[in-house]
């Protein structure tokens, strides 16, 4: 079974995230925040990570930084999940190791179709 | 919009389409009423529902019309599209390599998703394709829809389901809340209007069709029809691209199966030998019982 880390300081996207992706046959961990996140990672790296932009403490860009530097940290597929919605930012979280991006608000088709598009989960047939 | 508003609009499209929404999409319908009420000179959806119950008959119609047109979506079911890549243009470049043009047909173009992704593909191969002349046909029964082609704008949601993150980067402009498909890639594709119960001989002779989702509509006999239709507009060694749950087997001889690649198909070997100008009997094979 394959693990996704969805950090988000919004409990209820946390909730909706964990809803759909345990849907799709994932073991979920939960971060708040992106100091919170990279914690969980140092500890066991993730398949996935579903990553919000804007939080508290450390933001999604700093926390997906320090990921990349990690021993292994280049293997998880990085997904945002985040109101920041320009392209400016999409290119900078690209340029930056991001693997897929996700404009919210999202639902659990454009979950999927993200989490196929890097490979996370099959095509249906 | 109101969860009392979602719920009538919910129940009248179940009821008059058969369209089952769950009790999530109600950005689904915002994404298509707020233009069309807009359209319709009210301020929104509430002001729109309110006329549809005070029974405007048009209104609804309208409203049934913007819910129920065909989901459409970018790279829609992948796999035509990686045949696209791997059969289909790897042998178009070789038996083109003297001509050096290809001639697509999206003969149900809808609202662009499907001819743009072509265009997306083809733009991938660039290098490939130096001086040669591409043309994209897009056709569609629905001149609205074609216009929302042409225009090429979509919807957050709309880039979202299908197309990968790096190809909108690459691909399109953000404007506001929405997002265009780049001028290039606009101007490789050609929209007209089409009714595939109609002869569509004018439009030439293609290398590749793609066909998908449509046929599923009709009849058993007209789409043997079309299928002969298409097997005339055909080059003798193109292509013909199908939705996932189509299949020309048991209705025409005019295409077989392309191994191992699922909605492929080329005209039969038969049919190297063109049928005389003029002919008009299709020639259909209908095999009985299968």
């Amino acid at each position: 079974m394959k693990t996704c880390l969805v950090v988000d300081d919004s409990s209820v996207i946390r909730k909706i995230a964990s809803r759909i992706l345990e849907d799709m046959n994932f073991r979920i961990v939960e971060a708040e925040d992106g100091a919170q996140a990279l914690e969980a990672c140092k500890r066991e790296l993730p398949d996935a990570v579903l990553l919000d932009w804007n939080m508290p403490v450390m933001d999604g860009f700093e926390f997906m930084m320090h990921l990349r530097q990690l021993p292994g940290g280049d293997q998880p597929k990085v997904v945002f999940c985040t109101t920041e919605n320009g392209i400016d930012h999409i290119s900078k979280a690209l340029h930056g190791g991001a693997n897929e991006y996700i404009m919210k608000p999202f639902d659990k088709e454009i979950v999927a179709a993200k989490f196929q598009e890097v490979g996370l989960i099959a095509a249906p047939v | 919009m109101t969860p009392p508003d979602y719920e009538y609009l919910r129940k009248l499209l179940k009821d008059q389409s058969g369209l089952d929404l769950s009790a999530d999409k109600q950005y689904l319908i915002e994404s298509r009423l707020v233009p069309l009420s807009r359209k319709a000179g009210l301020a929104g959806i509430p002001e729109l529902v309110q006329k549809m119950k005070a029974g405007s008959a048009s209104l609804t119609a309208q409203v049934v019309e913007a819910m129920t047109t065909n989901e459409t979506f970018f790279f829609r079911d992948k796999v035509p599209f990686d045949h696209f890549r791997q059969a289909i243009m790897p042998e178009v470049l070789k038996a083109r390599a003297a001509r050096k043009s290809v001639r697509i047909w999206c003969a149900a173009g809808s609202t662009g998703q499907e001819p743009y992704s072509l265009a997306m593909c083809l733009k991938e191969m660039d290098s490939q394709l130096a001086g040669w002349r591409v043309e994209i046909i897009a056709t569609d029964l629905s001149q609205e829809v074609l216009e929302k082609s042409k225009a090429g704008l979509y919807s957050q949601f709309e880039v979202q389901r299908g197309l990968p993150i790096q190809m909108l980067v690459k691909y399109f402009k953000q404007t506001g809340e929405f997002w265009q498909i780049n001028p290039d890639l606009r101007a490789m594709v050609q929209h007209r209007q089409l009714n595939l119960l109609h002869d569509f001989s004018q439009l030439g002779t293609f290398d590749v069709i793609f066909c998908r989702n449509v046929l599923i509509y009709f009849d058993q006999d007209t789409k043997i029809n079309i299928f002969n239709r298409l097997c005339k507009a055909m080059e003798p060694d193109g292509f013909l691209v199908l939705g996932a749950a189509e299949t020309v087997v048991g209705l025409t001889d005019a295409f077989k199966p392309y191994p191992d690649k699922r909605g492929l198909y080329r005209p039969n070997d038969s049919r190297m030998t063109k049928a005389p100008a003029g002919a008009t009997t299709p020639r259909i094979a209908v095999a009985a019982g299968m």
